[in-house]
């Protein structure tokens, strides 16, 4: 396949809000199952160690009308909840046999006791990470949480979950971890031939494919998509940050990259980067995705900063390494971790001279002219500046 | 998230003259001001400034290293009760806060920013620490970050996890015991320089036990008819010195104490609650109320409901800071263990099951007639999902449900006109109910 019929594939997955996929994964074999999880983070590794499928439940975008959804929410709630159970209440989620819903944020957290009022013929959990990050105390407490879940997707398996299968399942995710790395080096350097419209799809199929699949097709893409012969703009380097639940629609990444910025870093699918490091395949498999969580994880606004110091430390690392000349605090509407979070970033990109802008979306904002303007001024003024 | 109460005489447009108070409401009064007081005289006294958040507050432990505790929830309100928090909120927006977010977090900071002067209008200075006990609401945490930014005090972090299954298990209850003993304990030993007394902490426990016994006695007291008490309007002026700086001192004990005799007189009396304009004559229908009231408009508020003889007999905001009603209590031969399950106890740390169950069972024990959410623009911690509450509540109960919206302190978000109708509408409604039910009834005794 050529880049754009990979792309094309990801792109009929990625609007497939009956989660073919997810069906034909099931249908394969008898007796499979499959987990959905909501933003920021749950470890994979325990799902695809029972044998089931983890799916990526990210809202349900720009082209599905929510109307059921909406009866459970004030106008000031953000639109993620009520698009997840939009999907639920009209049967598109059917084909989950549990939900795994992580501390995102209050409203996440609620919506697990919704699930559970509302879903009661299914698996419900609401999956707490520490914000304590000692191994004695945080870790000790999240390797319960974790042993909980392994215990509980046994059950619905009927059979244990073994540490073999839980560090064969490591090595999986690993690797995956390793083929989006790849894919963000790669596009970090060559933007024009990696948009972020496409690396986006590209790494929304990691929510309803197989990991090893998914891998496969991170590579696959990475090699079709070098053999093409794009245009390079002089475009202005952004981070485009603050996105990590609610997604923007693809109409809006498509408008921050027409409007001259190439995004070269990202926070869209922080789950599929969250852990920095390879973890070890040796010793408990708990205890190493207990570790990799507590030391080696991405920073983001609903995972407390222990020191003051290190606020901002993750984006100004992501500004360095990829050589951004900006950020784009993108954050959907009524998000409290992004929205609160975000001064506290923008002064410490004013103190190292970062330029950057801000706004808001929701996975169904529509009109794009504002957006793209905003976005070009802001790329404009980086080219002014850099050429001053 | 929010918080409890005042006893400040708020300031409204149409204040009435000679606001009535109880005894009790009037002391309430004088130990708000008081801790305000040694707030501003703390640094001149050579003493330690803790802040703190309300829900699963760790008052008693605190008090073991002389802390004078400031609580952040209880500044914003105070200032929204003064009509100040309007400016500040402008003011942190102006600086660059969402318009989106959390306006108890916005009037804090706003506050920051017109210099260090609490809402009483004496010195407020800034904490020494920040003990970022992060029970039911995701803002704590960013709240504190953002103090923290300004001010570059040291912030403790206490993670209490989230009731998610309903119910507290021994690895929650044991990672809440290790961080207060391995980590908050030595550092607040040494940013206050006092050692550490768990018999000193044991002895603030009792305390604590009393006027939680007398405060529930004061709750419960709402299943009389006519209940004494208002549960939510009147119930912010009960909860205010157990849910911030009181609990557990002798103060508070006697507070309670004196709380009790005047309802419990009250009930024999056979009268009906206190409100700013005098007794309420007649008791005309009973509310269970859940979400945080609005504080900037809280006079008015609290008018619509007395003028229709409408009268909250529970409600959950009076649980924020700690849910006493169904058997928790401070235990001094666990201390630690207590605390650690006071913490993962607070209303909204409790799963949406839990909450429809509870409100559920205050709608049968105290014969409400029916359900009201205040939905909170700010609080996404009560307020998302509310509206399964109000469906849920109505289904097991039969009872009807009504729904407004209004903010914590956000002049803005307080639509008078709009809650007003929206009150009378489900009052009238009640009263349609009750009185359909009584045909059936008499249609039935006929027949």
């Amino acid at each position: 396949m050529n880049a754009k019929e990979i792309v094309a594939r990801c792109e009929h997955l990625f609007e497939d809000l009956d989660f073919g996929a997810v069906k034909a994964w099931k249908a394969a074999a008898p007796g499979r199952k499959a987990i959905g999880y909501m933003p920021i983070y749950v470890p994979r590794e325990i799902v695809h160690a029972a044998g089931m499928l983890p799916v990526g439940i990210f809202g349900g975008g720009d082209q599905m009308e929510v109307i059921q959804g909406d009866a459970y929410y004030q106008s000031y709630i953000c639109r993620i909840p009520r698009s997840t159970l939009e999907l639920g209440l009209t049967g598109r989620l059917n084909v989950l046999d549990g939900m795994l819903f992580p501390s995102t944020c209050d409203v996440i957290r609620n919506l697990s006791g919704m699930w559970q009022i509302l879903f009661k013929d299914k698996y419900v959990k609401y999956f707490d990470v520490p914000q304590n990050y000692d191994d004695a105390i945080g870790g000790n407490f999240y390797v319960h949480e974790m042993q909980t879940v392994r215990e509980d997707l046994a059950k619905l398996a009927g059979k244990p979950i073994t540490d073999d299968a839980l560090r064969a399942s490591i090595a999986v995710y690993n690797d995956n971890r390793e083929a989006v790395r790849e894919l963000y080096a790669y596009r970090a350097q060559k933007p024009w031939q990696a948009p972020t419209s496409e690396v986006y799809l590209v790494l929304r199929a990691g929510c309803v494919l197989p990991p090893e699949e998914h891998t496969a097709l991170i590579r696959q893409y990475l090699v079709a998509t070098d053999q093409e012969k794009r245009a390079r703009r002089d475009n202005a380097r952004v981070v485009l940050t603050g996105a990590f639940c609610e997604q923007p629609p693809l109409t809006l990444i498509k408008s921050i990259e027409m409007a001259g910025c190439y995004v070269v870093d990202d926070d869209l699918q922080l789950i599929q980067s969250w852990l920095l490091e390879e973890v070890p395949v040796t010793g408990d498999p708990l205890q190493e995705l207990s570790k990799a969580f507590l030391h080696h994880s991405a920073q983001t606004s609903s995972k407390y900063d222990e020191h003051k110091a290190d606020k901002g430390k993750y984006l100004l690392h992501q500004v360095k390494t990829r050589g951004a000349e900006g950020v784009v605090f993108a954050a959907p509407s009524f998000c409290d971790p992004a929205l609160l979070e975000r001064p506290m970033l923008q002064e410490v990109l004013a103190k190292h001279k970062i330029p950057y802008t801000a706004f808001k979306y929701a996975e169904n904002t529509g009109q794009m002219a504002p957006i793209r303007e905003q976005a070009g001024t802001f790329a404009d003024s980086i080219k002014l500046w850099s050429a001053a | 998230m929010s918080i409890p109460a005042p006893m400040q005489a708020p300031q409204s447009a149409k204040k009435p003259q000679n606001v009535q108070k109880d005894d009790a409401m009037n002391l309430q009064k004088e130990m708000i001001a008081k801790n305000y007081h040694e707030l501003a005289a703390a640094h001149t006294e050579g003493k330690k400034i803790s802040a703190t958040f309300v829900p699963g507050n760790l008052n008693e432990l605190l008090m073991c290293f002389d802390f004078v505790r400031r609580l952040p929830e209880t500044d914003a309100l105070q200032n929204g009760m003064r009509k100040k928090s309007g400016k500040m909120i402008m003011d942190a927006e102006r600086d660059g806060h969402s318009e989106d977010v959390c306006t108890y977090v916005k009037s804090d900071l706003g506050m920051m920013l017109q210099g260090e002067t609490g809402p009483t209008g004496e010195a407020m200075p800034h904490p020494d620490v920040l003990l970022l006990s992060y029970t039911g609401c995701f803002t704590f945490m960013k709240w504190f970050e953002l103090v923290r930014q300004k001010y570059d005090c040291e912030t403790l972090m206490l993670h209490v996890p989230y009731q998610g299954d309903g119910r507290i298990n021994p690895n929650m209850r044991d990672y809440v015991v290790k961080q207060i003993k391995d980590k908050i304990i030595p550092a607040l030993e040494r940013i206050s320089g006092v050692k550490f007394d768990i018999d000193r902490l044991r002895q603030y426990m009792r305390e604590s036990q009393k006027a939680e016994e007398d405060l529930v006695r004061v709750l419960q007291s709402a299943k009389h008819r006519p209940s004494p008490i208002d549960g939510y309007f009147g119930g912010v002026y009960y909860i205010g010195p157990i849910f911030t700086a009181f609990r557990g001192t002798p103060e508070a004990t006697r507070f309670y104490q004196m709380l009790n005799a005047e309802v419990q007189e009250r009930v024999r009396l056979g009268k009906g609650p206190m409100t700013p304009e005098g007794e309420m004559a007649e008791e005309k229908y009973r509310l269970v109320v859940e979400g945080p009231p609005n504080w900037t408009s809280f006079r008015d508020f609290w008018k619509m409901f007395y003028d229709e003889g409408a009268v909250v007999v529970a409600s959950t905001y009076a649980k924020v800071g700690g849910v006493y009603d169904f058997g928790f209590r401070h235990d001094a031969e666990r201390p630690l263990e207590s605390m650690a399950e006071y913490c993962l106890g607070c209303y909204t740390n409790l799963n949406f099951p839990q909450r429809i169950d509870m409100i559920c069972k205050y709608i049968e024990e105290y014969q409400a007639d029916g359900l009201l959410i205040n939905s909170i623009k700010s609080c996404n911690s009560f307020s998302a999902g509310q509206l399964l509450i109000l469906r849920e509540v109505e289904k097991r109960t039969g009872k009807p449900a009504a729904f407004i919206e209004s903010d914590l302190v956000d002049p803005r978000y307080f639509s008078a006109a709009n809650i007003k109708n929206r009150l009378e509408s489900y009052f009238q409604m009640i009263k349609q109910k009750r009185t359909a039910a009584q045909s059936a009834v008499l249609g039935s005794a006929v027949h």
